[in-house]
């Protein structure tokens, strides 16, 4: 039934420029380029061989003329032409516009105010010895909410698009489940990710923590400590298995986290940016840099970076795997 | 020329070599693992380029995540060839 389908559209498409058909994907102009398939145990010129007979039997079988083989051929030289133009033209204008940079180390030729306030009075005004995490949470927090909300809206179209529902699936969800529980089942016997991972997950989770906790005082910061938070919960399922995952992280608790994190964001930062734009009294008491809680906003704005990207991170690998967070 | 100096440049060669060869690799799976690679060195230059924050990212989201995400994809592709294939078989049994 499929086939038959399969033929009446392609013997409809070869009417159709090359061009149109390259845009529905009736050909693929990488197919002998790359392969995604496992590295077969043959030679590449046998492998090339085997190719060039499925191909011909395909060709054979859908009678396609000559003609129109003949104009794929040069459709696929001028693509070849087009795709190495644009990235000529694309190398030569970055390295254009990098030989147009100062040197690295060198004294910037312009003045820039900005700069020079934030590497001054960086410290004082945001109380964060790091002065890239006083940028990004304090200086320009708005830029940073509007990232993790990025990050949100990809996750949610990632949902959209991969989430396993009746509606988009073949064989039916119960055999679905079935099939991804033996799955994980082969996965948890595994000994060496089981035994790495269980060595491996409570430091990658320490180190993610400190991270996100140092933000304000030395290297990292809410998006890299959650990245590796992220990271760790990537790790833990792959090695113990999804079951064990989802017994704490489920579906609804990735959703409360986001949500809370996103709103506790925009509602501090709201109330910051209206108190400092008005010129009222900012009550939140900055400490002293170099302490842990210090910094004023920017550790609180930090965890809720770093738990929104934790989930999201872990949110993407759950449904590029099962098409699912947390299971059923 | 100190050894710092040729450490560097050793890895930018490197960054251009690992660049270059993802575009000639015929499998795909080779193609991730350079990529991957890829990040890793980019993590020890933006060190030596002294901004430690975004090292920490590249390792975590370039050599990590994206990578991971990248194997997973290429999984799902074999399973559903696979499926392909065999309903393809079953058919012609047909």
């Amino acid at each position: 039934m499929k086939k038959g389908n399969k033929k009446t559209g392609s013997a409809l498409s070869i009417g159709k420029s090359v061009f149109f058909r390259w845009l529905d994907g009736d050909i693929d102009l990488l197919s002998g380029i790359t392969d995604t398939s496992e590295v077969p145990d043959i030679s590449r010129d046998e492998l090339r061989k085997t190719q060039n007979q499925k191909v011909r039997k395909i060709a054979s079988s859908i009678s396609m003329r000559r003609a129109a083989r003949a104009e794929e051929k040069s459709f696929q030289i001028l693509y070849r032409i087009i795709a190495a133009v644009s990235c000529m033209l694309l190398i030569s204008v970055l390295l254009y516009t990098t030989s147009k940079l100062p040197e690295y180390g060198a004294e910037n030729p312009q003045t820039l105010e900005v700069v020079e306030r934030y590497v001054e009075k960086g410290v004082e005004e945001t109380g964060a010895i790091n002065i890239v995490a006083g940028m990004i949470l304090d200086y320009r927090a708005f830029d940073t909410l509007g990232e993790s909300h990025v990050l949100f809206t990809a996750l949610v179209c990632v949902m959209i698009l991969l989430k396993k529902d009746r509606k988009n699936m073949q064989r039916g969800l119960d055999s679905y489940h079935q099939i991804e529980k033996e799955h994980f089942h082969r996965i948890s016997t595994e000994s060496i990710m089981r035994n790495v991972g269980r060595v491996l997950i409570p430091c990658i989770f320490v180190y993610g923590v400190y991270v996100l906790l140092n933000g304000q005082n030395g290297p990292g910061g809410g998006f890299s400590g959650g990245a590796v938070m992220g990271a760790g919960l990537i790790m833990a399922s792959a090695s113990v298995g999804f079951e064990k995952v989802d017994r704490y992280f489920t579906a609804k608790v990735s959703a409360v986290i986001t949500v809370c994190a996103l709103g506790f964001y925009s509602f501090a930062k709201g109330y910051v940016f209206f108190t400092g734009a008005n010129h009222l009294e900012n009550h939140i008491p900055k400490g002293t840099p170099g302490n842990l809680l210090s910094g004023g906003m920017i550790l609180p704005l930090d965890i809720a970076v770093g738990l929104v990207v934790m989930c999201t991170m872990f949110g993407f690998y759950s449904l590029f795997r099962r098409g699912s967070i947390g299971g059923k | 020329m100190t050894a710092i100096d040729i450490v560097k440049i050793l890895l930018l060669v490197l960054l251009i070599v690992c660049a270059v060869s993802v575009n000639f690799t015929r499998t795909i799976l080779s193609a991730v693992i350079i990529f991957m690679s890829y990040s890793s060195i980019m993590c020890i230059v933006w060190i030596l380029l002294e901004s430690p924050d975004l090292a920490i990212t590249e390792a975590a989201v370039g050599a990590g995540i994206s990578g991971i995400l990248f194997l997973v994809t290429l999984r799902r592709i074999r399973e559903a060839d696979a499926d392909r294939e065999e309903q393809e078989t079953n058919e012609e049994r047909k």
